[in-house]
């Protein structure tokens, strides 16, 4: 494994695996406090149609995606604002057609479609250079934005009519979150791949809700985790000649079912304390 | 501030979520220093004229003004206490982050507050006697501690109108009578609206009643009448205080040895 570290496609796995980290860590903790998991999912879901753009068009499928994912995020932020009662339903639409509108697409394409199953499930070893110095703008652009508006997505995740009677751009926030769930997406479908990209959304802040008493502290521990996880499923992966997506997202499956069981343990165990 | 400009003046407002008025041409002024009640059924409309006296709806028709101005531009004047203060317990937050939240008005940006904003939160935790929990995992308080922290959280952008929704939900009765008291204190200095269906609790302590049930009704006295309630509530509702304004209800049995 230690030899493997010579090579640069190793080299620009563990760093496509940092930057990810990062963002999934921000993001996630964002996503999992707002409980947007599911609309989550369905932007990710719907990038497939900016895949199957990029290679119909045969365009770069990383910057295509980008811009398919963030209109589909767009759209997505559009119809969930509104809180009515049937969001659930228009997002399970919009997940389905972009998915569709990119094996359509890919059907059209004429040739072997290389690589096709690395964006579906991740391929952290084949990440090109040029991937890697476009997912440095994101990250940057990412972290700036939560550190501008950090107090805004706290407020807003925690009590959105408070924040609302404080000022706070709510509607606004909320469309920034989901654009930047949208470039989240299109940065971890590299290491995951998009139908695995919202378990490295949910898993690490989902941990790390348990341990931190801090927005900030959250976000800190989930992108240690996901970075622990993808450079544990990477090992595995390479030792064992297994998908690394696919083990990745094991990896991190396996410790969350351990500390489950262990706080459930933990909780079983305790003599309830008399509360004053 | 001239003391003549009303608190809050609300004029023929009228809101529907789809076509039914929720609120049907309802006025209300609030004087400066007032400590209203408004009363109501479920449904009549309370928490929508709530919301747009805080800026969060905008009325079909009508218009507010909050000393004057829009509720947009006098944000920072009101503070206000949701009816549930308990909705997000697994959220990892502190009590001391959760009541600096309340600075958002003057402190929109960055992930980080002020020394200024630290000092007003610690007054305004003590205020509340939660310093001590300033620490603590917001999920961990008892209903009626968080109901402290937003009261904090509130009072923390010293603001002129103090607002609150349903403030006796989460709290056993001792704990109401205290919450009146502090709210007699501070009714001192702020103009002080409160929503309650809890007639009984508040008849004692506030200055004036306004009735809503899709219209308005006004009493300047603080006194409920059978009347009043005839109207609002379209049903004889018992009354405890038989219509003697400012009766003190401290507790049942102060009561019963009159």
């Amino acid at each position: 494994m230690i030899d493997a570290l010579r090579f640069s496609f190793m080299q620009h796995a563990i760093l496509a695996g940092l930057f990810t980290s990062i963002v999934c860590g921000i993001i996630g903790s964002l996503v999992v406090v707002n409980r947007i998991v599911f609309i989550s999912g369905g932007i990710a879901h719907a990038s497939f149609g900016g895949i199957g753009i990029a290679y119909f068009m045969g365009w770069p499928v990383i910057p295509s995606t980008l811009g398919f994912s963030v209109l589909s995020s767009a759209v997505i932020a559009g119809v969930s604002a509104e809180n009515t009662q049937r969001t659930d339903a228009a997002i399970g639409a919009i997940w389905a057609v972009g998915m569709a509108l990119g094996i359509i697409l890919i059907d059209l394409t004429p040739g072997y479609n290389v690589g096709l199953m690395g964006f579906l499930f991740g391929s952290i070893l084949t990440v090109p250079l040029s991937d890697l110095w476009l997912m440095v703008p994101l990250m940057v652009l990412i972290l700036g934005l939560t550190m501008i508006f950090y107090k805004g997505f706290l407020a807003m995740s925690f009590d959105k009519e408070f924040a609302k009677t404080k000022g706070v751009p709510v509607k606004a926030l909320y469309f920034v979150l989901m654009v930047m769930v949208g470039l989240t997406v299109v940065m971890v479908i590299r290491v995951v791949g998009l139908i695995l990209v919202i378990a490295l959304l949910s898993i690490p802040p989902y941990i790390a809700e348990k341990y931190t008493y801090s927005l900030k502290g959250m976000m800190l521990l989930s992108s240690i985790l996901s970075y622990g996880f993808i450079l544990l499923g990477l090992y595995f992966s390479y030792v064992y000649n297994l998908s690394s997506g696919a083990t990745i997202i094991m990896v991190a499956a396996v410790c969350f079912f351990f500390i489950f069981v262990i706080d459930y343990t933990k909780k079983k165990l305790r003599v309830p304390e008399l509360k004053l | 501030m001239s003391v003549d400009v009303p608190a809050i003046e609300a004029k023929n407002i009228w809101f529907s979520y789809d076509t039914y008025p929720v609120l049907a041409g309802v006025s209300l002024l609030v004087r400066q220093r007032d400590f209203v009640a408004i009363l109501g059924p479920n449904g009549g409309g309370k928490t929508t004229l709530l919301k747009i006296v805080l800026g969060i709806l905008t009325p079909q028709k009508g218009e507010v003004r909050i000393f004057g101005k829009e509720p947009r531009k006098a944000l920072d004047r009101i503070g206000y206490v949701p009816q549930n203060t308990s909705v997000n317990r697994e959220f990892p937050v502190s009590v001391m982050d959760v009541t600096l939240m309340g600075r958002l008005g003057r402190s929109k940006y960055g992930w980080r507050y002020s020394s200024k904003d630290k000092t007003l939160a610690r007054e305004a935790l003590e205020r509340v006697g939660m310093w001590e929990f300033r620490d603590h995992y917001i999920g961990e308080l008892s209903g009626g501690q968080q109901q402290k922290v937003a009261i904090a959280r509130a009072l923390v952008a010293k603001p002129d109108i103090f607002i609150m929704d349903e403030p006796t939900s989460s709290i056993d009765r001792q704990s109401q009578t205290e919450l009146y008291d502090f709210f007699k204190e501070l009714n001192k200095k702020v103009t002080i609206v409160v929503v309650s269906h809890d007639i009984t609790a508040i008849s004692s302590y506030v200055k004036s009643v306004a009735c809503v049930n899709q219209r308005l009704y006004f009493h300047d006295t603080g006194e409920i009448t059978p009347d009043i309630l005839n109207k609002v509530y379209h049903c004889p509702v018992d009354l405890i205080a038989h219509g003697i304004p400012h009766r003190v209800l401290r507790d049942h049995e102060e009561f019963g040895n009159d």
